[in-house]
């Protein structure tokens, strides 16, 4: 627990490399954590080969909320869309290197649901997002 | 003013002893969520399971009858406690929230009409405002809000206006679980009356912190929670005016809120019982009890004297702090509760970062989520404190969150 607050959480949270916002995107999609109000805002730009080319995300939120948006869009730059739907879980929690209770679970992996809705064209960011894709 | 020793109340409180992590000692500063529990409301409940568990109203037999015995006792003592002579004024529910419920479900129902006016405020616990929301729809209600200002106080000028309306209902907190806002209930009270509406109070956060009559308010229905208050989960209560429960439709339907019963129709029992449908979870109502009982004790005015030292020292020291800023701050009168915001800093951090430092505080909205936009801040966190806290619990809490602020600087 004394790990939660990583140096590299914290540091992405107060010197995040991909807050702000993309006009022209290819991808958009925002959505929040009713329970304590986290919102996200992620923009991709997508290449002809179909592989990510610029990411950024805005909204507000706890620290491992908002460094998790930061940690992922920095790993999905040059993935292709289709890699982007089957990443779960697992690859946020690696992402962050710490173990984390029921409830901040849902602050970390609120991204990565955003971030899947936007790439599957979805209209809502539901759990099931959260495991393996099914493209 | 009686001798009031916290080390020695703190005994009391077994949880209090625990450490959340090897070496690191609870610090429970969470009690507006619940309240810990004395043991002699959890050897009251155990008590009873040992030696007095039956089915209460209906057998003939021993324990029937000694379970009864002492439900009936349990609501004479926490009708007592509120100021209330008529123990069958005193409706067992779950809790607050089904206390009010009761009240929207079987007056509302049955009083109200459309277009009809009911006030409530913009202070209140969700509890206190989706019954009526979902009155309002069913009905065509018309809802009308008491603005809270900027100092964290109910606005009586605009209240004064919307009474002009003509309500048929005002139903407010006494104290805001966020704010700690006490509202002037009284006089509250006494204004609605004269513009002809009945009166509903949510007093889940002032019974279990100081001395309330439901005779002093001349208030028509009351609600709240035994948790709040030492007692168990699962308990709460609604007093109502004798006059306006027995005009009443039954809540919900079932074994023992009848007097008799056809194939095809029934007749109600007679109060309080004509609210409690069903087996009741005995063994909290007579926690609940053993509660009151424990804070009749020590007495309410002592208790709020205290808590109201203690929470003047935790403002004062939290306000050292750099960036951190109290909700309701200014309030006239205000209770045992310091919501707060640090700059820069989202609410579940700084509650992570102080759970891991042993101290327990709410984060989020408090279901107050309207509230929170009125102060156009999507969450805050919410220190509260109780007759067990101490003022080295503070010290911790103040040194803590300067820590938190050290890691985000």
């Amino acid at each position: 627990m004394d790990d939660l607050y990583r140096e590299v959480i914290i540091e992405h949270y107060k010197n995040p490399g991909y807050r702000g916002s993309l006009d022209p995107n290819d991808i958009t999609f925002e959505d929040e954590n009713p329970l304590c109000g986290d919102h996200i805002k992620i923009d991709l730009r997508i290449g002809d080969n179909g592989k990510v080319t610029e990411a950024a995300f805005d909204g507000h939120g706890c620290a491992i909320s908002q460094a998790s948006a930061d940690l992922l869009l920095e790993s999905v730059i040059g993935k292709h869309v289709d890699e982007i739907k089957h990443l779960t879980k697992t690859d946020v929690m690696d992402l962050l290197g710490i173990e984390l209770g029921p409830v901040r679970l849902k602050c970390a992996l609120l991204p990565l649901k955003i971030l899947k809705a936007g790439v599957y064209g979805l209209g809502e960011a539901t759990d099931d997002l959260l495991e393996e894709g099914q493209s | 003013m009686t001798t009031f020793n916290v080390d020695k109340i703190r005994q009391d409180f077994p949880i209090l002893g625990i450490d959340v992590n090897p070496g690191v000692p609870l610090v429970y500063l969470d009690s507006t969520a619940t309240a810990q529990k004395p043991i002699s409301v959890i050897d009251a409940m155990d008590d009873y399971y040992r030696t007095s568990n039956g089915n209460i109203h209906r057998g003939v037999h021993y324990l029937a009858e000694r379970a009864t015995a002492l439900y009936e006792a349990s609501r004479a003592k926490v009708a007592a406690f509120i100021g209330s002579d008529k123990p069958k004024e005193l409706i067992f529910t779950r809790n607050a929230t089904e206390s009010i419920n009761l009240v929207a479900n079987s007056w509302g129902r049955a009083f109200l009409a459309k277009d009809d006016v009911v006030i409530l405020t913009e202070m209140e616990h969700h509890s206190n405002l989706v019954p009526w929301q979902m009155l309002a729809e069913e009905k065509g209600l018309r809802l009308e809000f008491i603005p809270v200002t900027d100092d964290g106080d109910l606005d009586q000028m605009v209240f004064d206006q919307l009474l002009e309306q003509k309500p048929k209902l005002v139903a407010f907190a006494h104290m805001s679980n966020v704010l700690g806002t006490i509202n002037p209930a009284k006089a509250m009270i006494a204004k609605a009356k004269r513009a002809g509406a009945v009166t509903v109070v949510d007093a889940a956060q002032s019974v279990p912190h100081f001395s309330v009559s439901v005779k002093d308010l001349d208030v028509d229905f009351m609600a709240f929670s035994a948790h709040k208050m030492l007692g168990p989960t699962g308990v709460g209560a609604l007093y109502g005016r004798e006059e306006l429960l027995d005009k009443m439709p039954p809540y919900m339907g079932g074994g023992d809120m009848i007097r008799k019963v056809y194939l095809r129709s029934f007749t109600p029992n007679e109060l309080p019982w004509k609210f409690e449908a069903g087996t009741f979870c005995i063994a909290e109502a007579i926690g609940f009890g053993a509660a009151v009982d424990y804070l009749s004790a020590i007495g309410m005015d002592t208790i709020a004297e205290y808590e109201h030292k203690l929470v003047q020292s935790a403002m004062i020291k939290m306000k050292t702090i750099p960036g951190l800023e109290i909700m309701g701050e200014k309030a006239a009168h205000r209770g045992g509760v310091v919501s707060f915001t640090l700059q820069g800093i989202h609410p579940h951090d700084v509650a992570q970062i102080l759970d891991q430092n042993g101290i327990a505080v709410r984060a989020g909205h408090h279901c107050a989520m309207p509230l929170h936009d009125r102060f156009k801040i999507p969450a805050s966190s919410r220190a509260s404190f109780y007759l067990y806290n101490t003022e080295e619990e503070i010290n911790h809490l103040v040194i803590s969150l300067q820590k938190v602020v050290k890691m985000f600087s």
